[in-house]
């Protein structure tokens, strides 16, 4: 209803302090683009948390990728006070809100349900314009199942495509009730927005944890700050947590001090603790958020919990690609950078990897494209370091003939022996997708070895369509592959379920008798000869002729599926070197042996690196080009 | 001469050779061991022309194009004083004394000028320092601009060789040259030349836009039944900045592949060496070879690291330190340097008495082995394997086994190229260089 009027109202919720009854935890569910910083933003302000001119423009989002991708990595949660009446007709009563931020993207589920679990409630925040998309549909199921009460909001009703009606009966169909109940708000123009704040102190359900019991708090976030070292965010379960006493992280049973415990309003402010129900921050020296795991249960190391909180898994990487730098001098640095970016993401993992065609590099495992494509930028950015990424490739098991079993991650690394069986991940993928396309999608799926699960209609002309695909044919170019076939309209949102016996192969490609490493994949026996084609054409298009003929293959263990040659250079000589010629043909000669220090040799063949970037980076040129023209369209 | 010139430093106003180019023994005197070892050549630019061809980066001009003191009827007079300077600067840097033993007039067209401008330039040259006693003085000239009496005049005045710049005998090919003689006029001036007692050599190009195998084999035969004993057969290049290269961008030509000149090189290879006129020099080939009495020797000194001084606009010089060629200090090998570009500048350099040079370049031993290697590869005798760097050395397998090189030539212990490593020389160099 308003922001909280008076002292002695205020003093009711101050941190550490406060009754769980006046206490409300909820997050925010929203596609990227669908509004939710921007309302966060006005929540803020109405709130009087920050002024408005004070207000960045969305506060919660820090990182200059995020604003510019406008997508939020990392959670943080904000402690905002608000004055509502706790049912419709009473007095109103001062309440601490505590928004806690949820990352968008399918590739941070993991950290999205531990956000979830630090919740009672969750706003479902949808475009009015656009209507519902797979990845929130996907954490709403998430949220459902942890039994948060959701508050269905269409935001942007400002704009002039907004349908509200239309989409307000989507989200009642799939939130159960009344379109009437459905919430309709501009973050943008403030409209609606107290009404949201008075709807979560009304339905969100307080805090319930034991007050006395020995303490367990919830890690649901873990950032590194430069100054300040790992920040950690927990929502206190059972009984408290107090400033300078030691802790206990019950997974790794690493003791660490509390040197600073507080709530953000908007600013990190210290307290004397955190009681029961109440989300906040903790600081305790360390330097890796892999000392400060999510979903890491937090307890008093004098009086420890007996049973950490559920829910706790390690960060499992889904997704491999090498990273090289272009020019190899710059590894060091690229060293150097991961380290730094691996302090503040828990989920990146890498080890140092030689190729013969792009020198050193590494081999990264990210949980999934985007995080790869995030890591990827910033290491380009914030690194200023030119890279060339390798095809993305998931996690094979290899069991050989004599049962030895063997793991993947780099293509180039596949056993030669004789091989039992291949596995590959698989995961489950809802799509979402106008009926109109329908066909479009099926046919993409199939040619992707999906198998479909399931489809239900959420509206007239909107489906939901479930499939189990394997995750190698997601990371090809499946999702631009999807949005161009849809004119941009489908939306994809996938889980890792389990593996699958796949009849997988190896495709190697040979320069003169040579392996090109970075150019092995490993794809489905029936697209062998497709992706041999596709290579060998390519590199023959690439790659200048030499002094010799250079045969092009593609072969899988010893058989040749694809075969090009680059003819043998045959002229390269200057005409006329007279006296007034020898200065300029000795400088061109220098030019050209700088030139020449610069490729890569696969056995006699010198290849510019420029040849072997462009093979790689238009890999899936097709899709991607494509893609870009859906997103023009 | 190239287009553009490189980038160097400045030379001094009175063109002053580096102190290092002296020689041990007293000035004056040709010095034992040294440059005195090196044949010492003299080459003319003449920049003027009747045509501008299409396909041309020379520094020429045509008459229409300039005036003053850089007109074809001055220009023996300017030429003449650069000589003067030339004779001072090597006298003051102890190299004076040496007999030129070539003299090359090139351009251009030499023979736009009347012979007796030409004939007074070599008397310039030889009151400068004297012909070596069997001078080879050879002048380009185009198969229209010489009669038999300029053909004698020249004779007369101690020319003993002349190129005819014929490039092709296919009128077509001749005309997208933008070449104006009539093929049918080769076989005179070249009886002409021979009458005169001049030596005769033909040049030919090949690769020109529209030229099929057959008209090359055809130029090819019309050389050969003029029965010369020196060619030249060149590559079409064509060079940014000319007319050739704007209607090749504007898809007006189509320029000749890789493939097409290679087989049209072979081509006159077969031809030529049938006829028995033996390669020498990738582009060149005399009767009785690289050390046979055709041979141009004045572009052997280029090739094996002579000393030169290139008179006239644009034109490149070169010295190279005592001992250079062998065992060249570190820092020091060679010095090399080039007159300014545009005839009136280089007029205007003279006639206020400083050096026309517009920069130089001071070769380093590693520099000067990296042109030795680039230069002497293109002939047929090569190098010695014992000249390349230790690195260079174990390459010579690998290049005999892809057949660039010739294998029995690098038993004996020397790199000479095959036919194959002819049409890829410039591959073998970058092979056989650090």
């Amino acid at each position: 209803m308003s922001p909280i009027p008076s002292q002695a109202d205020a003093a009711r919720i101050h941190p550490a302090a406060t009754a769980p009854e006046l206490l409300r935890n909820f997050c925010i569910i929203a596609h990227i683009d669908h509004g939710k910083s921007t309302l966060a933003d006005r929540m803020l302000q109405l709130t009087g948390v920050v002024d408005e001119r004070a207000a960045r423009a969305q506060y919660l989002d820090r990182m200059d990728i995020e604003r510019e991708r406008g997508i939020t990595i990392k959670s943080q949660a904000v402690r905002m006070p608000w004055a509502a009446a706790p049912a419709p007709g009473e007095k109103a009563v001062p309440y601490a809100l505590n928004m806690i931020d949820t990352p968008g993207h399918v590739d941070f589920t993991y950290e999205v349900s531990r956000s979830l679990a630090a919740c009672e409630g969750a706003v479902l925040l949808v475009d009015a314009a656009q209507g519902i998309e797979a990845q929130t549909l996907a954490n709403l199921y998430l949220a459902m199942e942890n039994d948060l009460e959701i508050i269905p909001v269409l935001n942007k009703i400002d704009l002039p495509a907004a349908q509200p009606e239309k989409y307000a009966e989507e989200l009642a169909g799939l939130v159960g009730g009344d379109p009437e109940d459905v919430l309709k708000v501009s973050g943008k123009t403030g409209e609606g927005v107290p009404a949201l704040l008075d709807r979560i102190v009304e339905l969100v359900p307080p805090p319930v944890g034991d007050a006395d019991a020995p303490a367990r708090a919830m890690i649901f976030d873990s950032v590194y700050d430069t100054f300040r070292g790992v920040v950690t965010y927990v929502r206190v379960v059972d009984g408290r947590l107090n400033h300078r006493e030691r802790i206990v992280m019950m997974s790794t049973r690493a003791h660490h001090e509390l040197l600073e415990i507080g709530v953000i309003s908007p600013e990190p402010i210290p307290t004397k603790g955190l009681g029961v129900g109440e989300v906040g921050y903790l600081i305790t020296g360390v330097k890796d958020v892999r000392q400060s795991k999510v979903g890491d249960t937090v307890t008093n190391a004098a009086k420890p919990a007996s049973e950490a909180l559920g829910g706790y898994s390690d960060p499992k990487p889904m997704v491999f690609s090498g990273l090289y730098p272009i020019d190899g001098s710059d590894y060091p640095l690229l060293r150097d950078a991961l380290d730094k970016l691996k302090l503040n993401d828990a989920a990146l993992v890498y080890e140092p990897e030689t190729s013969v065609a792009l020198g050193f590099g590494f081999r990264v495992g990210f949980l999934g494209l985007l995080h790869l494509e995030i890591v990827r930028e910033r290491l380009e950015r914030e690194f200023d370091l030119d890279l060339i990424s390798t095809a993305p490739n998931v996690i094979y098991s290899v069991t050989l003939e004599d049962r030895t079993e063997v793991t993947v991650t780099n293509p180039s690394e596949f056993p030669a022996g004789k091989i039992r069986e291949v596995r590959e991940p698989v995961v489950r993928a809802t799509i979402l997708t106008p009926a109109e396309f329908i066909g479009a999608v099926m046919e993409l799926s199939q040619s992707r070895r999906g198998d479909l699960l399931g489809m239900d209609y959420l509206s007239e002309d909107r489906v939901e369509m479930r499939y189990t695909l394997p995750l190698a044919e997601i990371v090809f170019d499946f999702f631009d592959q999807l949005k161009s076939r849809t004119r941009g309209y489908a939306s994809l949102d996938y889980e890792p379920t389990d593996e699958q016996v796949a009849d997988l192969v190896k495709v190697d490609i040979l320069l003169q008798g040579e392996q090109v490493d970075a150019f092995s994949a490993i794809v489905h026996k029936d697209k062998a000869y497709a992706y041999g084609v596709m290579m060998t054409a390519k590199l023959k298009e690439l790659i200048p002729r030499q002094q010799f003929e250079v045969p092009i293959q593609a072969a899988v263990g010893s058989r040749v599926i694809a075969r090009e040659t680059i003819r043998a250079m045959r002229k390269d000589v200057l005409a006329k070197c007279y006296g007034g010629d020898i200065t300029r043909k000795r400088k061109l000669l220098e030019k050209q042996k700088e030139g020449k220090k610069r490729m890569k040799t696969i056995g006699r063949v010198d290849v510019p690196q420029e040849a072997f970037i462009a093979a790689l980076s238009s890999d899936s040129a097709g899709g991607k080009d494509s893609g870009k023209d859906a997103k023009k369209k | 001469m190239s287009p553009a010139l490189p980038e160097g430093e400045p030379v001094p106003d009175d063109g002053a050779l580096p102190g290092w180019v002296r020689p041990a023994a007293p000035s004056g005197t040709a010095r034992p061991g040294a440059g005195g070892e090196r044949a010492f050549g003299v080459y003319v630019h003449v920049p003027f022309c009747t045509v501008r061809c299409g396909y041309c980066d020379f520094n020429t001009y045509t008459s229409s194009e300039l005036g003053g003191g850089a007109s074809q009827v001055a220009y023996a007079d300017t030429a003449l004083r650069e000589l003067d300077l030339a004779a001072r600067v090597l006298d003051d840097a102890g190299l004076g004394g040496r007999p030129v033993s070539t003299v090359f007039f090139g351009g251009g067209t030499p023979t736009v000028l009347p012979a007796d401008d030409l004939a007074r330039l070599l008397g310039g040259i030889r009151e400068a320092w004297g012909l070596a006693e069997g001078v080879e003085v050879t002048t380009e000239a185009n198969p229209d601009s010489v009669s038999p009496e300029s053909l004698h005049t020249l004779a007369d005045a101690g020319f003993t060789r002349v190129s005819f710049g014929m490039q092709s005998a296919v009128p077509h090919v001749l005309a997208t040259l933008d070449r104006t003689h009539d093929p049918r006029r080769i076989p005179d001036v070249v009886a002409w030349a021979r009458d005169a007692g001049l030596d005769v050599s033909l040049d030919l190009i090949y690769g020109t836009p529209g030229e099929s195998l057959a008209d090359w084999r055809a130029s090819v035969e019309a050389v050969l039944a003029t029965g010369v004993d020196h060619v030249s057969a060149y590559a079409l290049v064509v060079e940014p900045g000319t007319r050739m290269f704007a209607q090749v961008r504007r898809g007006e030509l189509t320029l000749p592949d890789e493939d097409d000149q290679a087989a049209k090189y072979e081509l006159a290879d077969a031809l030529l060496s049938a006829a028995g006129l033996e390669w020498y020099e990738v582009s060149n080939w005399a009767r009785g070879g690289q050390t046979g009495p055709h041979a141009s020797r004045h572009n052997l000194g280029y090739w094996r690291g002579d000393d030169w001084w290139g008179v006239g606009p644009g034109a490149h010089s070169y010295v190279g330190a005592p001992g250079a060629g062998h065992e060249p200090e570190p820092e020091h090998a060679g010095v090399r340097w080039w007159n300014v570009k545009h005839p009136r500048a280089y007029a205007a350099a003279l006639e206020a008495g400083h050096s026309p040079a517009a920069g130089r370049e001071l070769l380093t031993a590693d520099d000067a082995r990296l042109e030795r290697v680039m230069l002497a590869v293109r002939l047929h005798d090569g190098l010695p394997v014992a000249d390349l760097s230790a690195r260079a050395r174990t390459a010579v397998a690998g290049l005999v086994a892809d057949g660039l090189l010739d294998g029995r030539a690098a038993l004996r212990g020397q790199v000479a190229l095959t036919l194959r490593g002819r049409l890829l020389a410039d591959a073998v160099v970058r092979e056989l260089t650090d």
